[in-house]
């Protein structure tokens, strides 16, 4: 695997941590996807005005924190390949498919790995909200919330005591939807964000959320602390 | 001198390779052959495995585990825990650790999450193209080699996994542990991950071969229990597959926190001689109520 033209620099480093905090939610019939728009380098702000949630798809969105030069390089791989699956199966690629797609993607990298950590959120075949959380390097869940990235210590425990349900690996099965109204979700999460940007110095600027149920996609954004 | 020539041509390729298309063939390469060469991206390092290190510290993948499995008189145990860490954080309590291959196979997983998840997977993806080449089921014996001879080709390369393959075929119950340096044992009880040694500590003592399907589940799940009772990195919800002639099923899925109320019912402390003579678990219950509502008055 000894890679052609190998070269190395005394302290060749790849990596750099941009910070950010993507969460998800997903409900009975809608899902959330919201992050911060705040992009750093050490101790320095570089922009207060990074989108780090895309639509991948028409039932698909995708959010990402980390090395933000990897999430980019990512997305746009991804994106090239659901316009491939779009022209090849005459139909958009759901977020399912895209959930396996972008696992894969990540573990072809496993041994220089996208430094990235993401989050899918969409409607499955059926309608119902899904939500798949990743690590680095591929492994993948379908889960009912989660939230990665600079705040993810911050703001998992919240989620936990307020949307936490029966596991899906219990028996007999339990239903394990989240117990939460859109409306309700929505205060939820800008809350969430809230009081991370009181504690996590990468989060902060603005929050936005995407919407997403059977009427369409749509967005909503709320003021953070700029300090 | 002139005799007939030998054959050989069999040899050049595999029976797959020969009948099929070049279409075909080149999907089959993604899928077995050279997917290292043709899908993975290496750094561009003359230190691979320091880039390895290194890169373990930015991304920390997720680990830690318990899980067992054994054989006795009617087929296999499974039992596995749900955690997954990424250092000292809890990164998912909810992990499905079985990873069922097909109805008469299953995998465990310990170690790198992806790791296990995407050859797993993987060796699902073998294990069919076995069955629709042949005709029949794959044995135990030959998808636990397929799967170990996958990752003894990543040898060096930093994948961690330590897995069981579990099974049903026409030799019987079978069951192998393979791991990501290439050895592949065949075995009647294995426990795998950092809460193992817990996990063997009470699977050894209460083992017997003529168990019923019951008492096994139970021994299973007593001792992933005890694992996560002392190893920080195990927990979650325990889960217990058995495999028998007609596949497997999935036999229960418990609450790690509601389990401890069943093992050690509340007592008070005073009360612990006068009760441990032969007392039943119903019976503790029912007196951990009485007791505890006597006391509120």
């Amino acid at each position: 695997m000894a890679p052609e033209g190998a070269r190395q620099h005394a302290n060749w480093s790849p990596y750099d941590n941009n910070g950010g905090t993507v969460l998800a939610v997903a409900g009975e019939n809608y899902v959330i996807c919201a992050s911060d728009t705040r992009m750093s380098t050490g101790y320095s702000i570089l922009t207060r005005n990074y989108e780090k949630v895309d639509q991948m798809s028409p039932k698909t969105l995708m959010a990402s924190a980390g090395f933000m030069a990897d999430a980019q390089t990512l997305k746009k791989t991804l994106k090239a390949r659901c316009k491939q699956y779009e022209f090849q199966n005459k139909k958009p690629i759901g977020c399912v498919s895209f959930a396996q797609m972008l696992s894969n993607t990540l573990y072809y990298r496993r041994f220089f790995p996208y430094y990235a950590f993401n989050i899918v959120a969409g409607l499955d075949a059926e309608g119902k909200g899904a939500v798949f959380t990743y690590d680095a390097v591929g492994s993948y869940e379908r889960t009912n919330y989660s939230c990665q990235g600079s705040g993810q210590a911050l703001i998992m425990p919240v989620l936990d005591n307020q949307l936490k349900t029966v596991s899906p690996l219990v028996l007999p099965a339990v239903s394990s939807a989240t117990p939460l109204s859109e409306a309700a979700a929505i205060e939820l999460i800008k809350d969430c964000f809230a009081t991370a940007a009181e504690r996590d110095i990468y989060t902060g600027d603005r929050v936005e959320l995407w919407i997403m149920n059977a009427d369409g996609v749509r967005k909503e954004e709320m003021p953070l602390r700029l300090d | 001198m002139n005799g007939p020539t030998l054959d050989f041509s069999f040899l050049d390729a595999t029976a797959r390779g020969s009948m099929a298309s070049k279409h075909v063939d080149e999907s089959l390469d993604a899928i077995d052959g050279n997917m290292h060469e043709c899908n993975f991206k290496a750094p561009a390092v003359e230190d691979f495995e320091g880039f390895q290190r290194e890169v373990i510290n930015y991304v920390k993948p997720n680990h830690g585990t318990t899980t067992l499995a054994f054989i006795f008189e009617h087929g296999i145990v499974v039992a596995v825990d749900s955690r997954a860490s990424q250092g000292p954080y809890i990164s998912s309590q909810t992990v499905k650790k079985v990873i069922e291959i097909n109805p008469f196979l299953l995998g465990t997983m310990a170690g790198g999450a992806a790791d296990c998840q995407f050859w797993q997977r993987n060796l699902g993806i073998q294990c069919r193209l076995h069955e629709l080449e042949n005709g029949k089921r794959i044995t135990v014996r030959a998808a636990s080699k397929l799967l170990a001879n996958t990752l003894y080709s990543y040898k060096g390369k930093g994948l961690s996994m330590g897995t069981m393959v579990a099974g049903w075929d026409l030799n019987g119950p079978g069951l192998y542990y393979v791991d990501s340096e290439g050895t592949r044992l065949k075995g009647q009880r294995f426990s795998v991950g950092s809460g193992s040694l817990f996990a063997y500590g009470v699977l050894d003592q209460g083992y017997k071969w003529d168990l019923t399907v019951e008492e096994a589940c139970e021994l299973g799940r007593r001792a992933i229990y005890h694992a996560t009772f002392r190893d920080a990195f195990s927990g979650g919800t325990v889960s217990v597959y058995h495999v028998g002639a007609n596949g497997w099923t999935k036999v229960t899925g418990d609450d790690v926190g509601e389990l401890h109320f069943s093992y050690y019912p509340a007592t008070p402390v005073d009360d612990v001689d006068a009760h441990c003579g032969g007392e039943g678990k119903k019976e503790a219950e029912a007196r951990a109520a009485t007791e505890a509502s006597a006391m509120e008055t």
